[in-house]
């Protein structure tokens, strides 16, 4: 029998090796745009982003079917190879749509709506084979609650996020932006679920203890993370010319991740000891570096989520600090630690020199960001010209290209050693073990 | 925490979404006037060939390009036009009908006629808020 887990972290590698790719090239070509005009940056920056999801969504679902295939509770396996099948294929048309210049025209996914119905349909397949699978479990730990609303989520967040296709919503500009970023907002929120569940997952693997995933704290958190993805969605919007009641509740809302903060705080000194511990394995390493990305995020998200605040970092690069800082610094950071872990590559000292350099790169991409956003903020409030503040900052989207391309082949780097240790032991790992 | 009581939290979050997904849809969103048939196929086609890849519209959108929002009253509809007609260094040349461009215009002037933004006469309150009222 074949691992479904496990095709799905080969689709997910494989997503963002090209997702990588593509971000190159447009973070070059956003300063020499004539720069490989056969995919132009219109282009390049929907393959970048919509690959980038497909890899964190990938190998979120990869985590929850191993973890039915391992704990051998899953049933109906042929649905989840037919949901890994659409998911491919749709995959593909969607590249091509992007190639052939059909868009859907809205952030993070601009594919032709038609394209989101296999994913739905793939999704309900998920859907029943993970409920069925896992409703006989006694007692869920919180990963199970995760996952399990990450899925529930997803599917109601996706369909909102297409409602724009009825005219009622489409007809008003407003509400049409209001619902896609509500919707985006829980639909980023149900990727996290997948991810943060996998992490706590893995570190039940690695201390061996499974004292959190069923202790009140771990509770507390994931209700606190889900008010966030239910009412938090808002900050992005603050902008748009909606009644201010929407801004107002996720402007409070958002204040109820400062207890999070609190509790990175509270429990460094903890977090220290357990990584001294077992620093040699390379899995924990990606966790510390993602527990310390959180940490960085959660606290440019919170200050960004102050209207006061937003109201000059809105519409420049902080935005996509905040987005990258959390996709790449949190999302695949557990992701890769995840992958380290159930293929059992914690000592390769080649991971780690990788693991320096992608958080090196990334440290130095993340401030520059931050600071060509501030300034492209405050430079456009003070009335300068959009083309005159755009050169000004010239020198910033050098450092901003440079640290994007060293991120980049560090992750390659990375990739690279997991494609060869994969196919040293092909075809072998695929198969499930039966007894 | 006892299994009851996660439950309990749970659905009341999930019918607390329900209620205000519901709130959001209907109220608090509505614009002033009405879109056209034709500024709506403006936005059509704004959507289908990805201007917000490097274009913005009240903030949102890509960064390679200026903000849109204004653009009609700040800049005026002949600048604009000539944008969209031709491209820049930057800006891809999409080759538009006619008919296709003053759909485009029809949907910047709408975008144009709902706010102001950035809207410098906006006030920041002492609690980190925004005080639109002026
Ligand atoms: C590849 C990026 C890109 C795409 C795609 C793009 N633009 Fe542009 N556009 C630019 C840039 C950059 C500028 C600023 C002028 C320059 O630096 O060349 C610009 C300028 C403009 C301007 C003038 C704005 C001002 O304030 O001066 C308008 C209007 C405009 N674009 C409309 C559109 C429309 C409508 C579309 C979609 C049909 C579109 N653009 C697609 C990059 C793009």
């Amino acid at each position: 029998m074949i691992r479904i887990g496990r095709l799905f972290i080969i689709t997910g590698i494989t997503s963002l090796t090209l997702a990588l790719l593509f971000g190159a090239l447009a973070s070059i070509q956003f300063i020499y745009p004539d720069f490989f005009p056969e995919i132009a940056f219109y282009k390049a920056r929907p393959l970048h982003t919509s690959l980038a999801v497909a890899w964190i969504f990938s190998c979120g679902i990869g985590a929850v079917y191993n973890y039915l295939e391992c704990t051998k509770i899953i049933r109906l396996r042929i649905l989840g190879l037919l949901h890994w099948l659409i998911f491919n294929v749709t995959g593909i048309l969607i590249i091509i749509s992007y190639f052939q210049g059909t868009f859907g025209g809205r952030e993070y996914w601009e594919f032709p709506p038609v394209l989101s119905l296999p994913i739905l349909f793939s999704w309900i397949l998920f859907g029943i084979v993970f409920f069925l699978s896992v409703y006989k479990v006694k007692s869920w730990p919180v990963y199970l609650w995760m996952w399990g609303t990450g899925i529930v989520i997803f599917f109601v967040t996706f369909m909102e996020a297409n409602l724009w296709i009825f005219d009622y919503f489409s007809s008003s500009v407003v509400r049409e932006l209001t619902v896609q970023w509500k919707s985006y907002g829980s639909l980023v929120g149900s990727w996290n679920m997948l991810i943060y569940g996998s992490g706590i997952y893995v570190m039940e693997k690695i201390s061996g203890e499974n004292f959190y995933a069923h202790s009140k704290i771990g509770f507390v958190l994931f209700f606190v993370g889900l008010t966030n993805l239910f009412f938090n969605w808002a900050h992005h919007i603050y902008a748009v010319p909606s009644s201010e009641w929407i801004g107002n509740t996720a402007y409070f809302i958002s204040m109820t991740e400062l207890f999070i903060i609190g509790r990175i705080i509270w429990k460094w000194k903890s977090t220290l000891d357990s990584a001294k511990k077992h620093a040699n394995k390379n899995a924990y390493l990606f966790i510390l570096a993602s527990d310390i990305w959180v940490f960085l995020n959660l606290a440019l998200a919170i200050l960004i989520s102050i209207p006061a605040v937003n109201f000059y970092t809105h519409g420049t690069h902080v935005t996509v600090a905040h987005a990258m800082g959390s996709t790449i610094g949190i999302n695949s950071m557990i992701i890769i630690s995840f992958i380290i872990h159930h293929f059992g590559w914690n000592n390769s000292g080649w991971v780690k020199i990788c693991y320096w350099v992608i958080n090196l790169s990334l440290g130095v991409f993340w401030i520059t960001l931050i600071t060509s956003g501030i300034l492209k903020g405050l430079a456009l409030h003070n009335g300068e010209a959009f083309g005159a503040v755009m050169s000004e900052l010239n020198n910033w989207f050098h450092v901003f290209m440079i640290s994007g391309v060293t991120l980049a082949l560090g992750f390659l780097a990375l990739l690279f050693h997991f494609f060869f240790e994969f196919l040293l032991d092909f075809p072998e790992n695929l198969k499930q073990k039966t007894e | 925490m006892k299994l009851q009581h996660k439950r309990l939290i749970f659905f009341s979050l999930v019918f607390a979404y329900i209620s205000y997904s519901v709130f959001v849809y209907t109220k608090g969103t509505e614009t002033k006037s009405g879109m056209s048939p034709e500024a709506h196929s403006g936005k059509n086609i704004f959507q289908e060939k990805n201007c917000i890849a490097c274009h913005q519209i009240y903030g949102l959108g890509g960064y390679m390009g200026p903000d849109l929002t204004n653009v009609i009253s700040v800049k005026g509809e002949i600048y604009t036009r000539s944008f969209i007609e031709n491209g820049t260094a930057k800006m891809p040349d999409f080759n538009l009908q006619d008919e296709e461009i003053n759909s485009l215009i029809a949907y910047l002037t709408f975008i144009d006629s709902t706010t102001v933004y950035p809207d410098s006469t906006i006030r920041l309150t002492w609690y980190g808020n925004m005080d639109k009222k002026k």
